[in-house]
């Protein structure tokens, strides 16, 4: 995790550290208490497959959580995240390597608030991008 | 029976134009430390007192949902699927605080998808504390078919 992470040390097109998760159906089961989602599409096949999908799918609000964590653990705990978009383009299964990655895009002063912003992707084991993001991070400046 | 998949210009002026019940929740350190589990992030802003006090994780307020059914216009539509989500953060959200969610429908469209006639829904959720602040914001698109 960075340890008080300035904006001047980054630069556009910078890698933020990738996570690998692999989501266990137990992990989406824990998700679905701690989250109060309990739509079965989630942890019950029979289910899922009548709903037209071909099997249980990962919450999409736990690959979001994955990618916040992408941002978080980069900008360390003086970093504080403003904006956080994802778009689900696919969806995906349990028990696959989800490699979730960010990248600087631009960084940059608005009203004296030194911001950043990143692209996401969350790409699973078929190296398909099921997941794309953006985020909006205000970093502290060591010109203060 | 056939049930007609289609949504009148009424049907979506009516979801245009209600408001859904707000949910209310208390923000409790346990319950931030078990949803932190429960994504895999052991990043101590969860968790530990020591780092500052604990703030809950970006995604934390997804789960301000409302438990009431969805409207009769949306029926014909019970199966779902996650769009996306746009999130606007303001203010951390801590242990002890009291958050309202309200959400409204900001935009009905009808479209086919890969399983049939579908309904995109994009679904604002603003989130207001105790003190009155609001601490974010929320634009998920939702997908019913």
């Amino acid at each position: 995790m960075a340890e008080n992470l300035y904006w001047e040390d980054v630069a556009e097109g910078q890698e933020l550290p990738a996570l690998v998760k692999q989501p266990s159906k137990r992990q989406l089961v824990k998700y679905a208490g701690a989250s109060g989602d309990f739509y079965e599409v989630h942890y019950d096949k029979d289910f899922a497959v009548e709903t037209g999908l071909p099997g249980l799918i990962v919450h999409g609000a736990l690959k979001n959580a994955y990618l916040a964590q992408v941002v978080t653990d980069w900008m360390g705990s003086t970093g504080a995240l403003k904006k956080l978009s994802v778009k689900y383009r696919g969806t995906d299964v349990p028990d696959d390597a989800l490699t979730c990655s960010g990248r600087v895009t631009k960084t940059y002063v608005e009203d004296g608030v030194h911001q950043v912003d990143c692209a996401l992707t969350l790409v699973n084991g078929a190296g398909e991008q099921t997941t794309t993001g953006l985020a909006t991070v205000i970093l502290p400046s060591r010109e203060k | 029976m056939t049930v007609s998949k289609t949504l009148s210009d009424q049907d979506r002026k009516t979801l245009l134009d209600m408001s859904l019940p707000p949910v209310t929740m208390d923000v409790e350190k346990g319950h931030i430390k078990r949803f932190a589990e429960a994504i895999g992030d052991p990043n101590p802003l969860w968790s530990d007192e020591s780092a500052g006090g604990i703030i809950a994780p970006p995604t934390f307020l997804r789960m301000m949902i409302t438990e009431a059914p969805a409207p009769p216009e949306l029926a014909p539509f019970p199966q779902m699927l996650d769009g996306g989500s746009e999130w606007t953060y303001m203010e951390p959200v801590k242990p002890g605080d009291v958050i309202t969610a309200v959400t409204r429908y900001a935009s009905v469209n009808q479209r086919s998808i890969a399983m049939g006639p579908a309904v995109f829904l994009l679904l604002e959720t603003e989130y207001t504390n105790q003190r009155g602040d609001v601490v974010a914001k929320q634009r998920n698109t939702l997908i019913r078919y």
